[in-house]
């Protein structure tokens, strides 16, 4: 679609769809993939139309009342004290007093069903639990699993089986962050010192992103994520793959490229499982090859990206944990070889 | 106290030009450059207030536009993340600390509260004035900090622990937490002031079942202060604690807690919202009755409604915190009242409509910016209907949703109330009355320009754009929208331009006002435009809820105060009957010199503990000379035989 746009007269019509309400978007509450999101979307709709019912009756009482009343003249009018018709008027208040207070008890009520359907059970025996730690300015997921080496560290990318339970536990290293997909469900904040849980099932396949919604600093906007959901076999398959440790190295590219990272600075923040690599300080590359994204959703995961990342990440996200790493360019062409066959 | 009677006489002792003009030296106010910082007026500071909460205010739209700028265009370089963050976090502390309170509360509460009573000058006048130093120092700490690149940048709640000393080094958060106290403890000595004013100083006959809905709402919003302001006062300096002496509070890494800051500052922070907003409904409570020609619907109604959302507004803190992850069931309590809130605020939206209906309406400029906030708080108070029910917040919190909701609550609740109000005190306050085609022209450029801005942002908001972001990709496709939200901007601009140009053409050359320019019925239309630093030459007295309408064409005046020494009538809180007469007191430097000693204490606290034992001996000397009695009276001893010997 972002190349569509640019091919001429279209794309006038294209950028006015993709603004608007129709256009369904993958960040988008009005598009929910998971029933929690459709709930809370079923909620938003029925508040959203007694509101509007609220505003139009209001506004067209009062200009009504305004018009109706409305005296040309320029001298004030003596004032009066009260009115014949004030005795009416406070039956009508009276009456819209009672319709107010009905239709805030149907809010409240409505919202306490759904918000017990949204909630639903964290503590289910079948389901996928991932622990997301926030991180000024990423993401890490752990899979845990009663067995240490068959637990699951990545980063940014969450995959998920769909139409599974997917229980997520909280936490966060620094400052306060807020895990949000609005396809899926609401936001939970991850506080430092506070863990929570909530959960999520996602009905249709897809790619769905997700951004810390709670202002954690400098690169706040440059703290994306993506939840793939995928079906329970690929989910499977995949986990299988982030299990093992890293792929060893082939080519004599490769080979060098492992080299590099180990003798650089890249080896003070982070973790490729089977190597000597072991911070936990950055996220864990051991299969970052096999991402879409990097810099948590900031750039697509290709070799220019990745070259100009790791050269200056201050450019890209200015304030990034992640220090400038000048380097030989035939030393950085090996290393990217390197980080992408990481699978 | 003084022994001296007071009487309520008969309206045939019509006192002389000479009285006048000996009320005129007694209260007269120094002038000069050293007697503009002795000034202890009320209609000074309250002007003052006004003025500077203003430009205030100019400067958090001059941020905010840069911003929206920044944000017209994904990946654009208006702004880098360290500017952006400083611009949002300076536009929102400057916004609601240094405009909306000091404007709405503090500025119209202490030019109009002691007019509108019927005194001579606010209580405790020398507080009023050291309460407008300190609220000035606030605010140039704050806008000194951005100037020098030490702008905070922590968004206007701070939360921890971004805000603490591990994730903010530097002075950034410090100045923002020193500028909360500079602030608060402005306004919890104007709230002081005010509640005095109006449970000591009322008109006789003003009852508290005749008190203008005005005096209610001010009386409400003084006692929310004096309630709520203390919880961010203790937060700011929980932080500053953590962030100066290593104490511990917010420290989650050894058991300090990071939501405890949350509650705190919340238990502040919505209570904050009413205190904003109710001033608002005040000016329209006031003003609705003069422009439809009688006394208003629902007078009991309305002030139970403001006293009712007096105590709610204590009540609903958590709504700002259901993402936090507290269990449903505690949640729902907090969105019942939530809900519960509203009706109060509704209660009084049908009264004013109820008065509409069976009145008879004499549009004239402040009325138009009434219809303006009739429309404009109608959709954010119903937004903020969505926003109470917990499911609903969890996926528009923290979003441009949320941003959207807020600026129709604070901007319809206050800003558009505040140009209503402005258009109708203006000709009291200079004299001159404003021009009302401009004034229109101001309405409806700055109502379009608020409604493409900030009414896009509820679809910028559902469309997923979190707020406080300072660039975004273009495939989020938020780009048009942001468009259309930048350029309302270029309308609000013109708009306030037009306001400006328009206040300063009118101040020189509008057309006189006169005593009363709109007929009204309260008692700051009964005395000259601009008000003589008397106030009155005559104390008024009160027969109904419109002094003025419900005037007796004999009313009886107050007569008995002194007229060489500055008195004022202390009358009960009740029923306002004469109890006795008070000597106030007159200009002083020694408010100034005391807001200087405190505010080298408060700022020299940023950088050491030690500034509050070597800044205390220099505060308590400055209040030392600040209490001084007076053990004298004004007159010499030949003019008080003279003054006697009449008798």
């Amino acid at each position: 679609m972002f190349t569509l746009s640019r091919i001429g007269g279209l794309s006038h019509l294209l950028a006015i769809y993709q603004a608007s309400p129709l256009n369904p978007g993958r960040h988008s509450t009005l598009n929910p993939v998971a029933p929690q999101a459709g709930n809370i979307e079923w909620l938003y709709w029925v508040i959203f139309w007694i509101c509007f019912g609220a505003f139009v009756i209001t506004i067209l009482v009062f200009f009504t009342g305004a018009a109706r009343k409305y005296v040309r003249q320029a001298t004030p009018l003596p004032p009066i004290k009260e009115h014949p018709a004030d005795g009416i008027a406070a039956w009508f208040v009276g009456g819209a007093i009672t319709v107010t207070v009905l239709s805030l008890f149907a809010v409240l009520f409505m919202s306490i069903i759904t918000g017990k359907k949204v909630e639903g059970a964290t503590a289910e025996r079948n389901a996928v639990t991932i622990q997301v730690t926030g991180h000024q300015w990423w993401w890490e997921a752990t899979y845990p699993n009663w067995q240490a080496n068959l637990t699951v560290t990545t980063a940014n990318e969450f995959h998920v089986p769909v139409g599974k339970k997917v229980v997520v536990l909280t936490n966060s290293n620094d400052v306060i962050h807020s895990f949000w997909a609005p396809n899926i469900t609401g936001k939970r904040d991850l506080i430092p010192g506070y863990s929570s849980a909530f959960s999520f099932e996602v009905d249709k396949p897809g790619i769905y992103h997700g951004q810390c919604a709670e202002f954690c600093g400098l690169q706040h906007a440059h703290m994306g994520f993506s939840v793939v959901a995928e079906p329970e076999d690929q989910f499977a398959a995949w986990q299988n793959q982030q299990v093992a440790p890293a792929r060893e190295p082939t080519t004599a590219e490769e080979i060098r490229g492992r080299t590099v990272f180990l003798t650089h600075a890249c080896v003070m923040c982070h973790t490729i499982r089977g190597t000597d690599a072991g911070s936990r300080v950055g996220p864990d590359l051991t299969h970052m090859g096999s991402r879409r994204m990097i810099a948590a959703e900031t750039l697509p995961n290709t070799r220019g990206a990745l070259a100009g990342w790791i050269l200056d990440p201050q450019r890209i996200k200015p304030g990034s944990r992640m220090t400038p790493n000048p380097m030989r360019p035939d030393d950085l062409q090996d290393l990217i070889t390197y980080l992408e066959s990481l699978q | 106290m003084s022994s001296h009677s007071v009487l309520i006489s008969e309206p045939k002792v019509i006192p002389t030009s000479d009285s006048a003009s000996r009320l005129a030296r007694t209260w007269r106010q120094p002038s000069g450059f050293w007697g503009w910082f002795s000034n202890v007026h009320h209609t000074a500071i309250g002007t003052r207030y006004m003025v500077t909460a203003f430009i205030f205010f100019l400067l958090g739209g001059v941020l905010a536009a840069v911003m929206r700028l920044q944000l017209t265009r994904p990946e654009n370089n208006v702004l880098g993340p360290d500017a952006y963050n400083q611009f949002f976090t300076v536009h929102g502390s400057t916004m609601i600390f240094l405009f909306a309170v000091p404007m709405m509360f503090q500025g119209f509460g202490v030019y109009l509260v002691p007019l509108v009573c019927g005194t001579r000058n606010i209580a405790f006048p020398r507080l009023a004035a050291f309460s407008y130093y300190l609220f000035l120092g606030g605010g140039l700490l704050l806008w000194i900090g951005l100037l020098t690149n030490t702008g905070a940048d922590a968004g206007w709640f701070s939360y921890v622990p971004l805000a603490g000393p591990a994730f903010t080094p530097g002075k950034r958060a410090d100045f923002w937490a020193q500028m909360i106290t500079f602030t608060e403890v402005s306004a919890l000595g104007t709230a002081i002031c005010i509640a005095v004013t109006i449970l000591r100083h009322r008109a006789p006959g003003m009852t508290l079942n005749r008190m203008p809905i005005l005096l209610w709402e001010k009386l409400v919003i003084s006692f929310m202060v004096i309630f709520a302001m203390p919880a961010v006062m203790v937060v700011s300096s929980m932080l500053l604690l953590d962030r100066l002496v290593s104490t511990q509070f917010f420290n989650p890494a050894v058991g300090g807690d990071a939501l405890l800051y949350q509650h705190l500052f919340w238990f502040f922070g919505h209570p904050e919202v009413y205190i904003i907003f109710l001033p608002g409904t005040a000016i329209v409570s006031s003003l609705v009755p003069v422009f439809t020609r009688r006394h208003i619907f629902g007078y009991t109604l309305i002030v139970l409604s403001v006293v009712a959302t007096g105590f709610l507004g204590f009540g609903v803190w958590v709504h700002h915190m259901f993402a936090t992850g507290i269990p449903q069931m505690s949640a729902s309590f907090f969105t019942a009242a939530s809900l519960v809130i509203v009706i109060p605020t509704a209660v009084q939206f049908f009264c004013w409509i109820a008065t509409v209906w069976n009145g008879r309406i004499q549009p004239k400029l402040p009325m138009l910016w009434l219809f303006g906030f009739f429309f404009v708080f109608l959709i954010g108070g119903l937004s903020g209907v969505m926003l109470a029910s917990v499911p609903v917040d969890w996926q528009v919190h923290d979003t441009f949703f949320v941003v959207a909701h807020f600026h129709y609550v604070l901007i319809g609740g206050a800003v558009f109330p505040m140009f209503a109000g402005l258009y109708f005190w203006i000709p009291k306050i200079t004299g001159r009355m404003m021009n009302s085609t401009l004034g229109h022209w101001h309405f409806w450029l700055f109502f379009i320009g608020f409604n493409l801005t900030f009414f896009t942002m509820h679809f910028l908001g559902l469309r997923g754009m979190p707020r406080r972001i300072y660039t975004y990709s273009p495939d989020m496709h938020w780009n048009a929208l942001n468009v259309v939200a930048t350029s309302g901007v270029a309308f609000m601009t013109a708009a306030i331009l037009v306001f400006l140009a328009n206040f300063f053409y009118s101040k020189k050359y509008g057309e006189l006002a006169g005593d009363n320019p709109w007929a009204a019925g309260s008692l700051e239309w009964a005395t000259a435009s601009p008000p003589p630093h008397y106030n009155f030459l005559d104390l008024p007295t009160v027969n109904g809820r419109e002094a003025l309408w419900d005037a007796e064409p004999d009313q009886a005046i107050v007569v008995g105060l002194r007229d060489d020494v500055p008195e004022v009538l202390v009358t009960n809180s009740l029923d306002s009957d004469p109890e006795h007469k008070e000597e106030t007191v007159g200009p002083s430097i020694w408010p100034f010199l005391t807001s200087i000693t405190v505010s080298a204490t408060f700022v020299g606290s940023i950088f050491t503990a030690w500034a509050i034992p070597y800044g205390a001996p220099f505060v308590v000397i400055t209040l030392i000379g600040w209490l001084w009695p007076r053990g004298h009276s004004p007159m010499t001893r030949e003019e008080a035989i003279e003054e006697y010997s009449h008798g």
